[in-house]
């Protein structure tokens, strides 16, 4: 054991113990980050913010929402809205918050493909965020069962069915995942429990490693270069600070962070206070009725996209049903993007925009996904039906002609 | 500023979708409907220019209509129960007290004529149909004596203070025989077993429905119900303009209670997190200035 001379200080008390002064150069003060970053890179410490906002509200929710079919639904809209001293408020911050969360990872996930942030080192910091995309995926779907309106049950009822498409086993797994043959109160504490045990906690777990796979390939920057951080380092230390290619998460990274923090904070509360019906849809302030199919059911609009890839197969080729091509589709887009790092085969680390063929793939990508989530919402009729199933294509043939696309640019730049 | 165009091309791209899932979607999933009609035009059986006699129609309401309805605000009581009123006509008849000041004249006159028609519920009773409306037309009864009845019961509705208290009373008179509002703890003057047998409908507690169906439906449904719900067994009301943003206003009043306390902490919210932008955005200058 280490010899331990008397503390001056509390500090000192608890800096002998806890190693604080070294801990705090590590994680902020000599924490490095590229100084050639933009306002896109400010992405991940606002999903660390609204996560924690997520929590917290989420935690306000907990004391007073029942998890019963006959108590949920007068729970979250009587006692939470109307009767506890600003319930209504938790109510709001936390359902528009899980809906303003995936337009931010969205816009994180995307700087990360326009940038190549993906590849050459930094695997696994793009596997454990898509990691904690599904998780994600998978708390919001949970959350938005609990207040148990007809768009929970519905939605619900829409998603837990399509596992029944899996060949053999499908029919028995839909009873297992709603433990029952609808979806019914025991559906609604299991996805309670996954709501507020199980999911937030292997999602601080993902944050964690996240975290940590950032660490030793270090952030990317607006032009994809790669230096040697430890002499961009020393450079800053020794207080050329201008010359330096490198900064300090704290302060100075972080400063900007704020910065844009406090900007996007305002229009997540312009959304909270005033214009939260997308995120809080009026369909579910009617309570769940199994009995009664709403006239249009859809998803939240994080899940309109992969909704639509499954949708947009809708007759039979070459003697496979319809049905089973949409589970095929919609069980690659969920997973495509896992793959990323390796379907990109050209080496070079630069923005889309300065990549002779990447580019169009990516704003390609970008118009398809917007149409997919347009007609996800829109009644699968009509024209709207060839709509989906030709951007479903699109989305599909996309992601086949990735690595094509990528090893002909390759072959152009010359390996650079 | 290269920083402002990426967040232009963002704004666009999100501007573009939220048009689409929100306005747009909306507008194909809800078409317009023809606007709401408070003269209720189609309805043209009594000559409302009469002027009407006020104790001719005393006479002609006491001798017709109070053996169904109580009108407690002229000294009438219900005659029974409501769960007995219920069980001998399917719903209880509502109490007249407000009907001058709430209903239309034009659909009052009409609706004494002939129920069915001005409900709409035509559908549901056709002339020489097994099922016969629990009301009686008074097509019997002259142009001059419907608008007698109607002069009378405009002359005793009573003077309702503005605002909550008229807003409740006018929910109660025109939907409480068949709606509850639990958030309001009001109870259907008809029990509901006998209110679904009666429609073939339950006619739902209306506690939310602000929320989820939102005024502006509200302000088309209720007016007539067939327009935007064709073939539903509720039938129009004929509330008159006021009376009817009167019955919105409570479903606004006890489905969004904390409107108001919302958007004033609103207010405050924002101008605090505009001051903690702005101080973030100073302390970034400064910070970044030594390093640029
Ligand atoms: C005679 C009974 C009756 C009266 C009076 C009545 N309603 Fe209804 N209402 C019903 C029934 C029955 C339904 C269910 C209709 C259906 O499911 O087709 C209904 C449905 C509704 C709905 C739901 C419509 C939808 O989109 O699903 C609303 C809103 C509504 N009523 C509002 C009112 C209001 C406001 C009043 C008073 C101004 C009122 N009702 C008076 C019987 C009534
Ligand atoms: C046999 C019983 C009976 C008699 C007599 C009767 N009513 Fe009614 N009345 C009803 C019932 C039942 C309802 C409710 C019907 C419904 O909502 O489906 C009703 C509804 C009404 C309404 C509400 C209409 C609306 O749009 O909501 C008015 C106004 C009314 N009656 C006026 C009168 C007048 C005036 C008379 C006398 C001239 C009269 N009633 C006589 C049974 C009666
Ligand atoms: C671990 C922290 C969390 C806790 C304790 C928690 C708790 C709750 C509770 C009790 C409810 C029900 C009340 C209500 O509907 O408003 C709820 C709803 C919901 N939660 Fe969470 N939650 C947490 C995190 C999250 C996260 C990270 C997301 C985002 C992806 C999320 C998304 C939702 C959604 C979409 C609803 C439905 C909201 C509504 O319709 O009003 N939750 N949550």
């Amino acid at each position: 054991m280490a010899e331990f001379k008397q503390a001056d200080s509390l500090y000192e008390w608890f800096d002998q113990r806890l190693g604080i002064d070294k801990f705090v150069k590590v994680m902020m003060t000599e924490y490095w980050i590229p100084k050639n970053i933009n306002f896109l890179w400010a992405m991940g410490v606002l999903l660390t913010v609204m996560f924690t906002i997520l929590l917290v509200s989420g935690i306000f929710l907990l004391m007073y929402y029942k998890p019963d079919m006959n108590m949920a639904f007068d729970s979250v809209n009587y006692t939470i809205m109307q009767e506890v001293g600003y319930g209504w408020l938790f109510r709001h911050i936390h359902a528009v918050g899980a809906s303003v969360v995936f337009l931010i990872i969205y816009i994180h996930m995307f700087t990360g493909i326009y940038y190549g942030s993906y590849k050459k080192g930094r695997e696994l910091i793009w596997i454990s965020g898509m990691l904690l995309f599904v998780l994600f995926s998978a708390e919001g779907f949970s959350g938005y069962m609990l207040p148990w309106g007809q768009m929970s049950y519905w939605a619900a009822y829409v998603i837990t069915e399509i596992f029944g498409g899996i060949p053999v086993i499908g029919g028995d797994l839909v009873v297992w995942i709603r433990g029952n043959f609808y979806v019914s109160d025991s559906t609604l504490t299991r996805f309670f429990m996954l709501h507020v045990l199980l999911i937030p906690m292997a999602i601080l777990g993902a944050i964690v490693v996240h975290f940590y796979a950032l660490r030793f390939p270090h952030v990317n920057n607006e032009e994809g270069e790669f230096f040697d951080f430890d002499k961009e380092a020393d450079k800053y230390l020794a207080g050329d600070k201008k010359g330096s290619k490198v900064v300090p998460f704290w302060p100075v990274f972080l400063s900007k962070d704020f910065f844009v923090l406090g900007f996007f904070l305002l229009f997540f509360f312009y959304l909270t206070f005033f214009h939260y019906d997308f995120a809080m849809d009026p369909v579910n302030f009617d309570k769940a009725d199994g009995l009664k199919t709403p006239a249009h059911i859809y998803p939240e609009w994080y899940f309109l996209w992969s909704y639509e890839v499954l949708r947009g197969f809708f007759f039979e080729i070459a003697g496979v049903s319809g049905k089973s091509l949409g589970l095929i589709a919609f069980a690659i887009a969920n997973a495509i993007f896992f793959v990323m790092p390796w379907l990109d085969r050209s080496p070079m680390v630069k923005p889309a925009n300065q990549r002779p063929y990447f580019k169009y793939w990516f704003w390609f990508l970008i118009a398809d996904l917007i149409v997919l989530t347009v007609y996800g919402k829109l009644p699968p009729t009509g024209a709207n039906a060839w709509v989906g199933f030709v951007s479903s294509m699109t989305f599909l043939v996309l992601f086949i002609a990735l690595p094509f696309i990528t090893k002909a640019e390759a072959k152009k730049v010359g390996g650079k | 500023m290269k920083e402002l165009k990426i967040l232009a091309v963002i704004a666009t791209l999100v501007g573009i979708t939220y048009y689409g899932i929100e306005p747009y979607a909306h507008h194909v999933m809800h078409p317009e409907v023809k606007a709401a009609d408070f003269t209720f035009s189609d309805l043209k059986n009594v000559d409302t220019k009469l002027a009407g006699n006020v104790t001719n129609g005393q006479v002609l309401v006491e001798a017709n209509c109070i053996a169904c309805h109580a009108i407690e605000k002229a000294g009438h009581p219900a005659m029974m129960p409501n769960a007995d009123a219920a069980a001998s006509y399917g719903v209880v008849p509502p109490d007249l007290s407000h009907a001058g000041r709430m209903y239309d004249k034009n659909y009052l006159a009409n609706f004494i004529f002939d129920p069915v028609s001005a409900m709409h519920l035509s559908h549901k009773y056709p002339v020489g149909g097994t099922k016969t409306f629990p009301m009686p037309s008074y097509n019997w009864m002259t142009g001059q004596e419907i608008m007698d009845v109607v002069a009378y019961l405009q002359s005793i509705s009573p003077k309702v203070k503005e605002g909550s208290e008229a807003n409740k009373a006018s929910f109660e008179a025109a939907c409480g025989r068949c709606h509850s509002m639990k958030y309001g703890q009001l109870e259907a003057t008809t029990p509901v077993d006998t209110i679904k047998t009666y429609m073939g409908a339950t006619p739902p507690d209306l506690s939310q429905y602000i929320k989820s169906r939102g005024e502006h439906y509200l302000h088309g449904f209720i007016n007539d119900p067939q327009v935007l719900l064709a073939g539903t067994s509720m039938p129009r009301v004929g509330l008159n303009e006021k009376a009817q943003e009167e019955v919105i206003a409570y479903m606004e009043e006890t489905g969004d209670r904390k409107k108001a306390e919302r958007e004033a902490t609103g207010i405050n919210v924002m101008i605090y997190t505009f001051i903690f932008a702005m101080l973030a955005y100073l302390w970034k200058r400064k910070i970044w200035s030594e390093v640029h």
